[in-house]
């Protein structure tokens, strides 16, 4: 099992101490253009939760590749994760295109942000142009609004991915005492500890779907957490918002990790691969 | 620039002032760093931290004043003493103290950082505005202050020859700025990390959306 942070929720370049207990380091999504991002007010905690409307802001593409990758690559002793978007296949192909390179270990396509227009081909469409142009792993972020998560994985898979990353962010809205969107944008993407449920939901029924590796996230803040999605099939685990309230979470929760563990009866935390499949999966029926 | 760190410390006290409440925490391994640097504070129960600025660093303590007016904060002036929290800190970049003639320049829970800063540059003049009575007993942290209570402005009271160092509502900020285009500004923004990882708290600066945890929260107005 790998321990890597979700895309956008850390930036190695301010806080390489927090990468350097990672497994991996995935980079904020980066989009052909440069973008600011949405206007602020882009975030609000909600009761259990947190909204975001960061809107991939990003150098764009040209920058990221002269300066933004480079950097990383002298600052960091880490497999680099390319987190890589677009509006339309195209922006997609032509990144990968240009990430043949020794610094890049692997592509995640962000095809799930809830905070931008989302490109008008199918996750499967965009994976299958890209897989003509890229030898580099390649991994699908899918999003966990769909009521059939297996379908969507079956097809992505299909399209040659090698792996699959979930959940992104849930669509969600926060009003303020006046009742109005505290965001500026409305909309926001809902992470934090209430997404775990509805990860582990989501990585079941992939896990169902497909024997690829799952990289699984959502409301991770635990050890434990992070035990109970390889129970429901993740191969490797990421870290989202709580990587925000501590600096510290990779190395506890991978401390946690081996203890919660055995606490569960597990003599290494891989040891419990799937082991919630069986049960759920009669549960179910 | 001292390096930040993440120590869970105890709560000394939490003593209200006016309206306010000062938090009292252990210090342990923590730098106060410079006046204007923040801390991120664990609001209990709560999923984000708080971003707050060093008011006081009295031996073996860091002090933080803040305005009970949400569900964090609140439950940050209902610590009692002995609970423990984690605090995150010293963040972002605060106040320049190289000036000649400082005046600071503060409006409601703006005084915050004041006390910590007027240390640091030997008790210079201030104006403080407040609301009400109530809120400006929160003064009485910052010595040789001249108080303005509303609808008096502190734009009114200020003298603009002075080097400014300002905190304080957006409104009030962009008053200082447009008398004092010199002026240092502390400003504000929704934070979820403080540490430039979430773009949250972006500010438009220079016509570009720039993260207020990194480059500020002190930023130079002109």
């Amino acid at each position: 099992m790998l321990l890597l942070n979700a895309s956008g929720c850390l930036d190695a370049l301010t806080a390489p101490d927090v990468v350097a207990q990672l497994d991996a380091f995935v980079t904020k999504t980066v989009t052909p253009e440069a973008r600011q991002g949405n206007p602020p007010v882009r975030i609000a905690e909600t009761e259990h939760g947190m909204l975001n409307s960061i809107g991939l802001a990003n150098p764009g593409r040209d920058v990221f590749l002269r300066e933004t990758l480079p950097r990383l690559a002298d600052t960091i002793d880490k497999p680099i994760w390319v987190s890589v978007g677009g509006f339309c296949s195209r922006d997609y192909v032509e990144t990968c295109e240009q990430l043949a390179r020794d610094d890049v270990a692997c592509v995640e396509l962000n095809l799930s942000c809830p905070n931008v227009d989302e490109a008008p081909e199918s996750a499967a469409e965009i994976v299958r142009a890209c897989r003509e142009v890229t030898a580099n792993p390649l991994y699908a972020k899918v999003s966990p609004h769909t009521w059939d998560m297996g379908q969507i994985v079956r097809a992505v898979e299909e399209a040659g991915a090698d792996g699959v990353s979930m959940v992104n962010t849930l669509r969600g809205v926060a009003l303020d005492a006046r009742l109005q969107a505290k965001l500026a944008r409305g909309v926001g993407g809902y992470s934090g500890p209430a997404l775990k449920p509805v990860a582990l939901a989501a990585v079941l029924a992939a896990r169902r779907a497909t024997s690829l590796p799952i990289v699984a996230m959502g409301g991770v803040q635990t050890g434990r957490d992070a035990l109970e999605l390889i129970a429901c099939g993740a191969t490797h685990v990421a870290l989202g918002t709580v990587l925000f309230t501590d600096v510290d979470a990779p190395s506890r929760v991978c401390a946690e990790l081996v203890e919660e563990a055995q606490r569960a009866g597990f003599e290494r935390p891989d040891d419990a691969f799937c082991v919630a499949l069986d049960a759920v999966a009669k549960l179910a029926n | 620039m001292s390096k930040p760190r993440r120590e869970r410390r105890s709560v000394v006290a939490v003593e209200a002032v006016g309206p306010y409440a000062l938090v009292r925490v252990e210090r342990g391994g923590l730098a106060p760093g410079s006046p204007g640097q923040f801390f991120m504070l664990e609001a209990p129960g709560r999923v984000l931290p708080r971003p707050m600025s060093l008011c006081l660093a009295p031996p073996g303590e860091l002090a933080f004043l803040l305005d009970p007016v949400g569900p964090g904060t609140q439950a940050l002036a209902e610590l009692e003493p002995g609970d423990s929290i984690h605090v995150f800190g010293p963040l972002g970049h605060g106040f320049r103290l190289d000036v000649d003639r400082p005046l600071l320049v503060g409006g409601g829970i703006g005084v915050a950082p004041f006390p910590y800063l007027s240390e640091a540059l030997e008790q210079p003049p201030a104006v403080l505005g407040f609301r009400s009575e109530h809120h400006a007993e929160a003064a009485v942290l910052v010595p040789h202050a001249e108080i303005v209570i509303d609808p008096v402005l502190v734009t009114e009271a200020m003298p603009t020859d002075r080097d400014v160092l300002a905190c304080g509502p957006e409104p009030m900020l962009d008053a200082v700025r447009a008398l004092c285009p010199d002026a240092q500004l502390a400003w504000e923004a929704p934070m979820a990390c403080g540490f430039g990882a979430c773009y949250g708290c972006v500010v438009e600066i220079d016509g570009e959306l720039k993260r207020l945890c990194v480059e500020g929260p002190v930023l130079c107005s002109s």
